[in-house]
């Protein structure tokens, strides 16, 4: 064994050790976990939060985008930072409702304000359909960094194998509490990883920052501006408007927003956590590095292009801090996603369809979904063929789709009616399903329409129908209503 | 839809007017800025400005509210 699958091996008994340590100390249930007796502080939240929100995608991913594509990657940086003014107006009156009733999950949320079951089955499944490309991606970076920091003695499938087995165990014998005490070592691991590289590697291959860009901007003209079509103007400004409306309508994130103590709590943090994500700006450094040192890596490879510009420009020892510091960024957010579609699924789906299922029975079908869940995802990971930024912009075209009747249910007299919620919800995701099943693109549908239009991210094209089919149907069924 | 003494909530707009708006005109490599293409660092620029945008609105928006408490305060006591 080599000293970095030595260093990662390490990082991955420290994750479940720690796992186990938090089991021992408290029995806490899942409801306890999430909500976390609503008295979490803004240091806290802001963590939670960021454990979340920095996952392998911003690590790998973004730097694969940035060596892949250039400056399309740019719109990562975007749009968090406009999610998170988005968040200061959004997450107070979502806290208001859900600690005035109580609520633990983000279908809750729904059943409760529309007072309708139904609404809350399909929240739920909705959910837990974003979330597994969220998941797969999680399981292709941990593939990739097992497998690169192998030095070529693990292929990428049995890497990916290995990850899906560390993530079940985890998750089975550490519950949440193992994610939150990871996430702390976590966070600081790669915050001190990604900013470290970000500053040596383009002084090491181009003697600095203006002499890097310079030389690519002089190789591939055009690189590190938006081009005139494909991923143009139009799709950059429609996918950072998706991707920030989307950001907190994950179920995870959305009701870790339910643990903080007040109402300032997210005022603070939106204050906060814009300067958080600059840690993207060090990741494109290391992908545009890589472009200058390791060039030719096309398709998915271009995701490996951080492991092997490090690989070639530091130590074995280094490379497996790197890749710990991966593993961690995969393994924490993995098993809150992990454990949420099977929570989801066990309590808000199952749980609804047969009420006389008991607390114990939920938790133990909840249990047994975990392995399944993973091995699913595990085969979906290895078969399909794309880099992880579609994935995660597939998994946000979905969650997105959750808005519109979570902005109109905020208003005392929520503005839309339950059958419109569901039918907007269902418009949106059957638009998103039928494209992406079918291959097609806009470009396609439309050959001759100008770029502006046929660039537009689908996610928002959907997002615009699934709001009209909302209201319409609401006014509809508001009339017979009154009618009858 | 925004009540006056709300109205400097509309100063969080700015910096997303600034990034998506201002992203047509700010495509461009050079001139470059402490060695950033011309993109990148207008993006970094407005994500810096992010934060103290935010901290000002939250500055505002708890003098309206003190303002409010005490004008309530007031229409009590009479």
């Amino acid at each position: 064994m080599n000293p970095a699958l030595l260093i990662i091996a390490a990082a991955g008994a420290l994750a479940l050790t720690l796992g186990l340590l938090a089991r021992r100390g408290r029995a806490m249930t899942l409801e306890q976990w999430t909500v976390g007796g609503r008295g979490f502080g803004a240091l806290f939240v802001f963590l939670l939060m960021a454990g979340e929100i920095y996952t392998t995608f911003t690590f790998l991913g973004g730097s694969g985008w940035a060596y892949g594509k250039g400056g399309p990657a740019f719109y990562i940086l975007c749009y968090g930072t406009l999610a998170f003014s988005l968040s200061y107006f959004l997450l107070p009156a979502v806290w208001r409702i859900a600690t005035r009733l109580g609520l633990h999950s983000q279908a809750d949320f729904f059943t409760r304000r529309y007072d309708s079951r139904a609404l809350g089955v399909v929240v739920s499944l909705v959910g837990v359909t974003a979330i597994v490309p969220y998941l797969v991606l999680q399981l292709k970076g941990l593939g990739i960094i097992v497998s690169e920091a192998s030095y070529g003695a693990l292929p990428v499938s049995p890497a990916v194998w290995m990850s899906v087995v560390v993530l079940v165990i985890y998750v089975i014998v550490s519950g949440v509490s193992g994610s939150a005490w990871t996430a702390v070592v976590k966070d600081v691991l790669i915050l001190a990883v990604a900013v470290t590289i970000g500053l040596l590697l383009p002084w090491r291959v181009s003697g600095g920052l203006g002499p890097m860009f310079a030389t690519i901007a002089r190789d591939h003209p055009g690189f590190l501006t938006l081009p005139a079509r494909g991923m143009s103007l139009s799709w950059f400004i429609s996918t950072v408007l998706l991707s920030a409306l989307g950001f907190y309508m994950w179920p995870h994130t959305f009701a870790s927003s339910y643990t903080a103590r007040s109402e300032d709590v997210f005022r603070k943090n939106a204050v906060v956590m814009p300067l958080y994500q600059l840690v993207l700006l060090f990741v494109f450094f290391t992908g545009f590095a890589a472009l200058v040192r390791v060039p030719g890596l096309t398709g998915s490879a271009a995701d490996l292009s951080l492991l092997r510009i490090c690989k070639l420009e530091f130590a074995p020892w280094a490379v497996g801090v790197i890749g710990a510091a991966g593993v961690l960024t995969a393994l924490v957010p993995g098993s809150m996603l992990l454990m949420t579609a099977c929570t989801i699924l066990a309590k808000n789906v199952a749980g609804t369809l047969s009420p006389s299922l008991d607390e114990r029975s939920i938790g133990r079908l909840a249990r047994t979904l975990v392995p399944a869940v993973g091995i699913g995802a595990a085969l979906l990971a290895l078969h399909g063929g794309s880099t992880l930024v579609p994935l995660l912009l597939l998994g946000y075209s979905f969650v997105t789709q959750l808005l519109p009747s979570l902005l109109a249910s905020l208003p005392e007299r929520p503005r839309a009616t339950a059958p419109g919620a569901m039918a907007g919800i269902l418009t949106g995701v059957t638009v998103v399903a039928a494209v992406q099943l079918s291959g097609t693109t806009l470009p396609k549908l439309f050959p001759g329409w100008p770029a502006a239009i046929t660039d537009l991210n689908i996610g928002v094209v959907a997002l615009a129908l699934n709001v009209v089919v909302m209201l319409a149907v609401s006014t509809i069924t508001r009339r017979v209503r009154a009618a009858a | 839809m925004v009540r006056p003494a709300h109205l400097h909530r509309l100063l969080a707009a700015l910096p997303t007017l600034l990034m998506l708006g201002g992203v047509p005109f700010a495509n461009r490599v050079e001139p470059y800025v402490f060695g950033l293409p011309f993109l990148l660092a207008w993006i970094v620029g407005c994500v810096v400005i992010t934060g103290p945008v935010m901290a000002l609105v939250r500055v505002l928006d708890r003098r309206a509210e003190r303002a409010a408490g005490a004008a309530d305060d007031g229409a009590h006591r009479r």
